[in-house]
């Protein structure tokens, strides 16, 4: 899906870090030996995108540009060329989908038709009150627990269409739904339990 | 050393050598679309696929080091069937929209789909459509061409040193732009049109106006600089559709600014196609004769004492050869009020070194320090400031600048040491105090480049004293290098003083000349393309103006005498380093215009002076006689050196930059269209963004 940056009229017209952002920006920066500080791009663009609602204005960019000493298009070709820089406004909770094989074998069809009829929205879209934005990604790396689905920075894993709507709905009410697996199992143990070691569990 | 055998033959190179190159010096050519000699190698477009021996995928010959005993086939099934398939690729996503497109007929992409395309597609999906891209008035933009071969960002990235151009977003949804929508702010942009493969950046002041094939094409010289820039002009009938650079490695390798390419529309806007007389104030269209028998009356109106009342000034575009007409015509008519100085320099004189680019333009890349005094190379000479950014990006280059830049803020290209403004700071580099004097001291090869706004100014001759004191301290001349410099921005003058078309015994210079005229002790002045004088100064004199444009001069003037520009005379040009290239005519000049010295020739009969040539072969053998260098052509003739420059005070002022719009430079482009729509984003009031489309004042 292409990326559309926001239009002029949604840019702010400045972007200028916290005084806490600075700091931790400033840490980043000092990894990296002098005059070798543009390395620092990528955590920069991240913390910008942190403080900022979650997307990229170009003032951000040109913020981080200038605090880099690098020409200002280089920022640009980084920050469009990674997909997690979001380039346009997002929703409070900015919702991924894996969409790719293994999510899909396990059923993230369901997953996602479980989200747009919740949301009431389509694949791309924001909800009318600015809540929630889904998009379909690609493979997130938690293949192991398909179905999954990234919310902001966490992971929402073995879903069923009625355990995404659970999490949607505890999000929608200001609740903290539990991360990560949905279906009861233990992080990315064998869904029918543990079948190896089980003497270290005290069972027998 | 490695040895190689390609195709065959056998080949012993370069360790740093690519299989591309050492393939071209056996005269074997590989289909390229990124690869481009003068930038960074990015081996992205795949064209240029060739079979390794033991390698067990065609490899990339742009990108590929050679190595001892590498056996290479650029021709083998295996290469042919790589290449069809990057070809294939490529032409994916390009459309097909040949006939439409400005780069038809001169095209890499459409060269080479000759060759390696299929006659038929296999793609059955949608294509991909990218917006065009506003990189300003000089470049038009069809993305959807674009095969992301990323030639035009490294372009601005390494030539131009403008880091505006970038590919953003990824994949198939590669973009190349600016993202922001802004003109790109250099000099140089024209050449992207040159360096893009196919036609996703096009000229757009040229855009459908021919195809190659209807061109006549001239190999000329270009006049907008004093560096002498060489260059095609492409001509159908009598107009000049473009300008192109042409390969010169010692001059402007391939390059050439934008003022030298897109000004050319103003060849054909405001020009004088016939002569003028001044009737009653007003001036009035007239014959040659009409206009000769109006400046004689005057003349014989001056009686005994007629030589000290006239004076002559040349411009900044005009020919040697018609500056020697006119020097030798005011010479036998008894003047020695006749300058080519325009802008006032106090440089000239018997030491030819004291006014050269001595070190050469292809000698900045020998150099390994540099103090500019009073310039500001990117605008005055564009492709000399490349050529300083090119050794800039080598290392081991300190640059310093003293005044010209407007401020320590300015951007050339390259970074630099802002010394001071004026010629205080200069005269501490040369009595050591400064930290710099020890830099260039201890250089090898250390060299200055002393700019008009330096020494065009009334202690001018005080500040080349100063700048050749530094020359002579930090050791700057030696049998084998020579690192005093003059910097040129009139392509007329070094010719001007190389003839001495300098004010005689007692004569008046340019100033001295206007302030007679003010005055009333001179009663006649000849100007010969000049136009940057200042007119309202002249008072009551009776001014000729001979020229190609409606500009400053004529206005002012009494009689109009129609010239030829640039690309319509067959002429010569000495350009800032001293070295003579001929210019040669591409066009007629419109009407009733002549060529420079004719008309000198003509009047000078009407005199009853004859000059002693009667074509264009005698005065040139005349010339040659008279200054032995004119006739080294494409040669640097010797630039001796002496003590040159005037020992005395300099005033404390700033040196201050000479150019107040690079657009606006000389009489052509103001006449431009081009240039004007330039003048007003760059430098005026305009807003730097805009959207695709937007008019230039060219189309139609």
């Amino acid at each position: 899906m292409k990326r559309v940056p926001a239009p002029a009229d949604q840019q702010p017209d400045s972007f200028a870090f916290t005084a806490e952002n600075l700091e931790v920006a400033k840490r980043h920066i000092a990894k990296y030996p002098p005059r070798r500080q543009a390395s620092a791009v990528m955590p920069l663009l991240d913390l910008a995108q942190r403080q900022h609602e979650n997307w990229l204005p170009r003032a951000a960019m040109d913020a981080v540009a200038e605090m880099l000493e690098m020409p200002r298009i280089r920022v640009y070709e980084v920050a469009t060329f990674y997909t997690m820089y979001n380039l346009a406004p997002v929703g409070q909770h900015f919702v991924q989908i894996c969409t790719t094989t293994p999510c899909w074998l396990r059923g993230s069809d369901d997953v996602v038709s479980a989200c747009k009829s919740k949301l009431g929205i389509e694949m791309g879209d924001t909800t009318a009150d600015g809540k929630f934005t889904v998009i379909e990604v690609e493979c997130l790396g938690a293949c192991v627990n398909a179905p999954m689905m990234q919310i902001n920075d966490d992971y929402y894993e073995d879903l069923t269409a009625a355990s995404t709507i659970a999490v949607l709905e505890a999000l929608a009410k200001g609740e903290t739904p539990k991360v990560g697996p949905q279906s009861g199992r233990h992080t990315t143990e064998p869904a029918g339990g543990p079948t190896t070691l089980r003497e270290f569990m005290g069972d027998g | 050393m490695p040895t190689l055998t390609i195709n065959g033959q056998e080949i012993t190179v370069d360790a740093n050598t690519t299989v591309l190159q050492a393939a071209e010096e056996l005269g074997i050519e590989i289909p390229r679309f990124c690869y481009h000699d003068r930038l960074s190698i990015a081996g992205n477009c795949r064209m240029c696929l060739v079979e390794m021996e033991k390698a067990p995928k065609p490899i990339a010959s742009c990108a590929m080091p050679v190595g001892e005993g590498m056996v290479i086939r650029t021709n083998s099934p295996v290469a042919e069937k790589a290449r069809k398939g990057a070809m294939e690729f490529l032409l994916i996503n390009h459309p097909l929209d040949c006939p439409i497109c400005d780069q038809g007929g001169e095209c890499d992409l459409q060269d080479q789909a000759v060759a390696y395309g299929r006659n038929d597609s296999r793609f059955d999906e949608i294509k991909r459509a990218v917006k065009d891209k506003y990189l300003g008035p000089l470049i038009a933009t069809t993305m959807t061409r674009c095969i992301t071969c990323t030639r035009c960002v490294r372009f601005a990235t390494e030539i131009a040193g403008v880091e505006e151009l970038g590919a953003t977003f990824r994949g198939e949804e590669t973009e190349i732009g600016t993202y922001i929508e802004e003109a790109l702010t250099s000099e140089l942009s024209g050449n992207l049109v040159d360096v893009c493969p196919v036609g996703a950046l096009t000229n757009q002041a040229y855009a459908f106006a021919a195809r190659p094939w209807e061109l006549n094409k001239t190999e000329s010289i270009d006049v907008h600089d004093a560096v002498g820039c060489n260059i095609r002009i492409d001509c159908r009938g009598a107009e000049v559709l473009r300008v192109l650079p042409r390969l010169h490695e010692d001059v402007n390798e391939e390059w050439l600014s934008d003022r030298s390419r897109y000004a050319v529309d103003g060849l054909g806007l405001q020009r004088l196609d016939q002569p003028y007389v001044r009737v009653n104030g007003k001036l009035q269209p007239a014959s040659w004769e009409t206009a000769f028998a109006a400046i004689k009356a005057r003349l014989d109106g001056l009686g005994e004492d007629a030589g000290g009342k006239i004076a002559a000034i040349a411009g900044d575009m005009a020919d040697v050869e018609a500056m020697l007409a006119l020097k030798e015509l005011f010479i036998a008519l008894g003047s020695t009020d006749i300058d080519c100085r325009q802008d006032g320099a106090k440089i000239g004189g018997k030491h030819r070194g004291g006014y050269l680019f001595n070190t050469s333009i292809a000698g900045i890349e020998d150099a390994d320090a540099l103090l500019l005094v009073g310039c500001n190379p990117r605008l005055e000479a564009t492709l000399v400031n490349a050529r300083i950014r090119k050794r800039w990006l080598a290392g081991g280059f300190p640059v310093a600048v003293i005044g010209g830049v407007g401020g320590p803020g300015a951007d050339l290209t390259y970074k630099y040491d802002y010394l001071g403004a004026g010629p205080a700071t200069l005269a501490e580099v040369v009595d050591g105090s400064h930290a710099f004097a020890k830099i260039l001291a201890d250089a090898e090869r250390p060299m200055i480049i002393v700019g008009s706004g330096a020494v065009a100014r009334d202690d001018g001759a005080a500040v080349l004293e100063l700048a050749r004191n530094v020359a002579e301290k930090t050791n700057m001349i030696s049998p084998d290098w020579n690192g005093f410099n003059v910097l040129h921005r009139a392509a007329s003058r070094v010719g001007g003083l190389d003839i001495g078309f300098l004010p005689g015994d007692g004569g008046r210079d340019v100033a001295g000349i206007v302030d007679a005229a003010g005055k009333g002790e001179i009663d006649l002045v000849w100007l010969l393309g000049a136009d940057e004088i200042d007119m309202a100064g002249l008072g009551d004199a009776f001014v000729v103006y001979q020229g190609h444009h409606g500009d400053a001069g004529a206005h002012r003037a009494d009689v109009i005498l129609p010239g030829a520009a640039y690309t319509e005379k067959d002429a010569t040009w000495v350009n800032t380093e001293g070295r003579v290239q001929l210019g040669r005519r591409a066009a007629y000049p419109p009407g009733d215009a002549r060529e420079d010295w004719t008309i000198l020739r003509a009047f000078s009969a009407i005199m009853e002076q004859p000059l002693p040539y009667d074509n264009l072969q005698q005065l040139r053998h005349h010339m040659v006689e008279v200054v032995p260098s004119m006739g080294l052509i494409d040669e640097v003739g010797p630039g001796e050196m002496g003590a040159f420059g005037v020992a005395g005070d300099v005033d404390g002022a700033a040196f201050e930059s000479p150019i107040d719009d690079y657009y606006l430079a000389n009489a052509i482009c103001r006449a431009s269209a081009v240039m004007a729509d330039c003048s007003r984003l760059y430098s005026g009031t305009g807003t730097n963004s805009g959207s695709t489309g937007g008019a230039t004042g060219t189309d139609g």
